[in-house]
């Protein structure tokens, strides 16, 4: 037993003790507690330095709002989570937890000098201090401020751990498991519909956990909620959901729901994950998220030992801890004086409670006094004493006079309650302004949802519970289920939620030069507030970025309604005329790893492989990568560089043969009467006399001109085309021809069919392609006469049904064989062993590369940018000049499409044949001229070419084919270039090798 | 001229069986993406002898023989022991689009208690009976891809999946049922 530890309280097996550390400091806790519970038990209230001023801090609260007690949660080194809530965090045997934003100890801290600097740190200090010179910013002040800013330090080893995701729907989900939220929940799931009920903490009951005054049903309230959510628990059509907070409420009532599966086990199964993300779809939403307590703002509130009046109760309640010996209260609403009342009854001194009002009335202020409770009213707090734990509180009427020195070790503060209206808030409902009681509340709602209880601001318990059981059955009816109303749940309470002030207590108004906290996490006082006021802020949205008022990790829980309320008294104008800031999901903290859930590793993305994926890993092929598709670039052999193994393979195909898998090209099937038409509407040639059996290559242009893609179009029948797209094109160009059949020629009778998976796509090229393949193919002519360059037959290969196209993207004879996937490899290897027999080898897409540029070829995207024609390119000869209409050909008549002057395509011959030039080097005609230099083109694509022994390159040149001989420069860093303007075609310019 | 080859798909060999999901590749299959306008439907389901459905998130069976609902205009035909549906469609001497499919897709058979729970780990529609009953079938996302699912049975699901994504999709299952089974 602790020495706060009491005997005979709280709910805890003082049998089950957990052994943890702090800072290194060996303790010892109880099954179920909290690692603040535990430290509190412990005597040890000083857990951290705060973010600016590094002033001791303790622990303000019992739940997720805390802004202080932010610790290090280290299981080993790959698991140290920075910034976990001590209020939060579940204790468990042999947790380690470190303090933070302190050095070299947290007793005595260097950075605690900030606290005497203050007056250079005051609101707004970063964007006047750091202004001059202008170069310090990047090496001085930046730096300097990233080292000194931030909470906690992140692991540097990657998560080991895995994380789960999950959608799921219902009819209605309950956010919050109080009274409220367990009663609505009762209501709904009667009617058999599906429930949902998620609760932050890691058991159900909410505020029943530590009102003490409260029955429900008969049975202390805490009883009641335990029961009822093991009754809910065991109903088939509900899910009840603890440790997991919704975090925020997204359009037609999404809401994400964040489930912490391990961090409370002492040796967690690996195979669970750590944390669980829940996307729910409900149909209506209860909204049950409570109250959160406001403190006090008033000098010095901030030392360990002073907390909120409810925590203390969690503790003594719950936890059967004491939070001090010697306790006073300062509060400006009934509630506090629950928790004086449970104190004194477990024989805890109250030293006093001061109340700020002057005459507050009511059963428990009674109670207070007929137990012999020192009550100060119209008193305030105008100050404590005390370094690392208060241990005094200076008390003095509030109308000014003499002040008393009370010693208390222990201080808990209460300026009322604001409902938790952020989910509301974040489903985009209007809040209202209650004037008399100077609090926002749900109003006007924009999504189907009903809040109810407390963040509804309904204080009695009857109330709630009436409200809950109603919103049940409401939401039930309102999503067509029957609603029977057979609960009923009388209700006795002692406790009060009457009264509540906000804003700074007297003694720390504004213009005075104490520090009264308003946001505890990132050290912002009333003082502060003040100042952004008197320069100039009048919004509370620029108050909040120019103090950063609720703009640390817990979103201002409790400062936000403190802070708001003061500059609305220093500017006079009402609260809602000064604005609310805007409520944003998360709630609390989401870890990166709850968001990306599955979608790491090999999950981050689809890893697109081709049916000869495993042959390319066989041979030892480097892939690259070509958007989501792994493509074998080159098949080094031993001893091989890139270089060596692209030279060897573009000399073999060029001498023998070579075999490419060309798999991942986009293929579309389009079928139907008017196909042909639909074709010379979607591209720039003309399809109709394009013979079935023949092949041709199309370009398709966007609306304005500019070419978007390109690929061989073989026609297989009249009313069918197996069109090819670029890899990277697939998808797109798929889109853009559904777009335009839809939405421009519906009237045609056609359909786009996506077939670039169905088939496998061996490239058998090189002058040996046909001695290779015939052996193989079955019910074709292979002879030049019968199947000459660009045609496509329909036969079969090793009995396998194929689509065997006659085409060449590398200048040589050659055949795109096109088997069904599934027969892909089988064909391949059969390919294969006769492509080995006539010296042929296997090449990658950078050998396609190369022999592609020798021949002057185009890759879109290479050599276009979406700004080039095809008149840019020399591919005048594609466009069916006696058609009428297709997409882009109005554009590519605009007047600076036919201007002169424009970029077109050349080949660059380096004066040195053994200088390769850069892709994305610049052109310029005298290198001589002063800078900037007047830019005439650029490189677009350039390699080693072995076939042509030198180096090749293609380039957009203005008016470039006018400059074929000339000779132009490119000015790199260390020297300037000597290029002699070419054709682009580099290799049998006149084409004769692809006939054989 | 050898016997035609075998058929190599994605994911031969692949099973994954826990106490809460079994999941495993299905068998090859022969697949057509139909396109017709209404007025040719009945023509059509009389050639592929199955009455092609018209409604959203609908399939018809007959046998071994399916026909999932994907648009107005579309339809996925699948015949699970491999008949070339290509010949039954060309019987229908009426407009439309007849494209085989067959080895662009792949399937993946998910069932077992939890099946709606492994899948949803991706997949963001309802899959309660309710809402997805024996029978269902709707072209859906997957994680990071597009799938079309059908439920064969209370505990039955068949996902077909374009053949590269079906790495992928078994991936995120498996680890799914992770999840599950711990």
């Amino acid at each position: 037993m602790t020495s706060f530890r009491l005997a005979d309280v709280g709910r805890l097996d003082a049998s089950k003790t957990a052994r943890f550390t702090f800072d290194g400091r060996s303790l010892s806790g109880l099954e179920g507690d909290t690692l603040a519970s535990a430290l509190i038990a412990n005597g040890i209230h000083l857990v951290g330095r705060s973010f600016k001023y590094h002033r001791p801090r303790g622990i303000l609260s019992a739940g997720s709002e805390e802004p202080n007690a932010l610790v290090g949660v280290h299981r080993d080194a790959a698991r140290r989570t920075p910034n976990v809530r001590a209020t939060v965090q579940e204790l468990y045997d042999g947790l380690s937890a470190v303090s933070q934003n302190r050095w070299p100890s947290l007793a005595f801290d260097m950075g605690a000098v900030n606290n005497l600097g203050a007056p250079f740190f005051s609101a707004g200090f970063y964007y006047k201090t750091f202004m001059w010179p202008k170069a310090a910013w990047k090496h001085l002040y930046e730096p300097q401020i990233r080292n000194a800013a931030g909470l906690g330090t992140a692991p540097e080893e990657s998560d080991p751990d895995h994380y789960a995701s999950r959608y799921a729907h219902c009819e209605v989900l309950v956010v919050g498991g109080g009274a409220a939220g367990l009663a609505a929940a009762s209501a709904a799931a009667e009617s058999g519909q599906r429930v949902i009920l998620c609760d932050e903490q890691a058991g159900l009951g909410g505020a029943l956990r530590f009102e003490s005054g409260s029955q429900i049903d008969g049975v202390a309230g805490w009883d009641w909620a335990q029961a009822t959510a093991a009754k809910l628990a065991g109903m088939d059509n509900v899910r009840i959901l603890p440790r997991t907070t919704a975090f925020g409420y997204y359009a037609q009532n999404m809401v994400g729901l964040v489930e912490r599966v391990t961090e409370h086990l002492a040796t967690p199964d690996p195979e669970l994950p750590r944390e669980r993300l829940w996307h729910v779809r409900a149909k209506r939403v209860v909204v049950a998220t409570g109250a959160i307590e406001r403190h006090m703002v008033f000098a010095d509130n901030d030392r360990p030992g002073i907390m909120l009046a409810s925590a203390a109760r969690h503790y003594l309640n719950h936890y059967g801890v004491a939070v001090g010996r010697e306790v006073g209260i300062y509060t400006a609403n009934d509630s506090a004086y629950g928790a004086a009342l449970d104190l004194h009854r477990a024989g805890i001194r109250i030293a006093a409670i001061v109340d700020l009002r002057d005459d507050p009335r009511g059963e428990m202020i009674d109670a207070a006094r007929a137990a012999g409770i020192e009550l100060l009213t119209g008193h305030c707090v105008a100050k404590t004493g005390g370094r690392l734990r208060v241990s005094s509180m200076a008390v003095m009427p509030k109308a000014g006079g003499a002040s008393r020195i009370i010693p208390v070790d222990a201080l808990l503060v209460s300026a009322g309650w604001t409902p938790s209206v952020h989910l509301f808030s974040q489903s985009r409902g209007k809040l209202a302004f209650d004037t008399r009681r100077q609090i926002f509340l749900p109003g006007a709602q924009a999504q189907e949802c009903i809040s109810i209880g407390a963040c509804n601001g309904t204080e009695s318990l009857a109330e709630t519970l009436e409200e809950a059981l109603a919103a049940g059955a409401q939401a039930v009816r309102g999503v067509g289920g029957e609603a029977s109303r057979s609960i009923s749940l009388p209700s006795r309470t002692a406790e009060s939620w009457t009264g509540g002030m906000s804003g700074s207590a007297p003694g720390a108004e504004p213009g005075k030069a104490v520090k009264a906290f308003v946001d505890f996490q990132n050290d912002v006082t009333a003082k502060d507030i003040g100042q952004a006021v008197r320069e100039g802020m009048r919004s509370i949205e620029h108050v909040k970025r120019f103090t950063t008022n609720g703009m640390a990790t817990d979103q201002g829980k409790t400062s936000n309604l403190h802070g708001l309320a003061i500059a609305s008294e220093i500017l006079g104008k009402p609260m809602p005329e000064v604005g609310l800031t805007t409520f944003r999901a998360p709630f609390t903290p989401v870890t990166f790893g709850a968001i990306v859930g599955h979608g790491r590793g090999a999950l981050f993305d689809p890893t697109r492989k081709t049916p000869m994926h495993s042959f390319a890993e066989e041979q030892g092929a480097v892939f690259e990568d070509v958007g989501q598709w792994k493509r074998a670039w080159y098949f080094p052999q031993a001893g091989e560089d890139m270089h060596a193994a692209v030279a060897r393979e573009c000399r073999t195909v060029r001498e023998a043969a070579g075999m490419f898998d060309a798999s991942t090209l986009g293929k579309i099937e389009v079928v139907g009467p008017d196909a042909a038409e639909f074709m010379e509407l979607m591209y720039t040639n003309p399809w109709k006399k394009l013979g079935v059996g023949r092949c041709r290559y199309g370009i398709m242009l966007r609306e304005d001109g500019f070419v978007m893609d390109d690929g061989v179009v073989g026609r297989l029948a009249d009313d069918r085309f197996h069109v090819t797209t670029t890899t990277g094109g697939a998808a797109r160009v798929l889109h853009h021809m559904e777009d335009y059949l839809q939405t421009e020629f519906p009237h045609l009778n056609v359909w786009l069919t996506s077939v670039s998976e169905q088939w496998a796509v061996i490239a058998v090229q090189g002058p040996k392609a046909r001695d290779i393949i015939a052996p193989l193919v079955a019910g074709i002519d292979l002879s030049d006469e019968a199947m000459p360059h660009m045609s496509v037959r329909e036969g079969t290969i090793l009995g396998v049904p194929t689509r065997l196209f006659r085409m060449s993207f590398t200048g040589e004879r050659g055949f795109e064989i096109n088997v069904p996937a599934d027969y892909g490899r089988v064909v391949w290897d059969a390919v294969w062993a006769e492509a080995r027999g006539q010296g042929a080898c296997a090449y990658g897409t950078e050998t396609m590369h190369v022999l592609r540029a020798e021949k002057g070829f185009i890759i879109v995207g290479q050599e276009t940018d979406g700004t080039v024609t095809p008149h840019d390119l020399g591919l005048d000869w594609a466009i069916g000049s006696k058609k009428s209409d297709f997409v882009g050909i109005r554009g590519l008549k605009r007047p600076d499409l036919v201007a002169s002057g424009r970029k077109q395509l050349v080949g660059l011959k380096t004066k040195d044949p053994k200088i390769v030039l850069e892709e994305g080097a610049q052109i310029v005609a005298d290198p001589r001229q002063p800078i900037p230099m007047k830019m005439i083109g650029h490189v677009s694509s350039s390699y080693w070419s072995e076939n042509c022994g030198r180096s090749i390159a293609l380039a957009l040149l203005q008016d470039g084919r006018s400059l074929m001989g000339e000779t132009l420069f490119l000015p790199m860093p260390d020297r300037t270039i000597e290029v002699e303007v070419t054709s682009p075609v580099f290799f049998d310019e006149k084409g004769e090798r692809v006939h054989g | 001229m050898a016997e035609i080859a075998t058929r190599m798909g994605p994911l031969d060999g692949r099973s994954l069986a826990t106490n809460a999901v079994v999941i495993e590749a299905a068998r090859p299959a022969s697949r057509i993406a139909l396109r017709a306008p209404s007025a040719s439907l009945a023509a059509l389901s009389l050639a592929l002898g199955v009455d092609l459905p018209d409604r959203p998130k609908s399939a018809a069976s007959r046998g071994t023989r399916h026909a999932f609902w994907l648009g107005p205009d579309e339809w996925l035909i699948i015949d699970e022991d491999r008949t070339d549906l290509n010949v039954a469609c060309r019987g229908a001497e009426v407009l439309h689009s007849c494209v085989d499919v067959s080895h662009r897709n792949t399937a993946i058979l998910v069932s077992g208690a939890r099946v709606e729970d492994v899948l949803s780990a991706g997949c963001p529609q309802d899959l309660s009976l309710e809402a997805f009953p024996v029978g269902a079938c709707s072209r859906t996302v997957l994680g990071k891809i597009e799938i079309v699912l059908y439920r064969t049975a209370e505990d039955d699901f068949r996902i077909e999946v374009w053949r590269s994504f079906s790495d992928y999709a078994f991936t995120l299952l498996t680890e799914a049922a992770r999840d599950l089974s711990s």
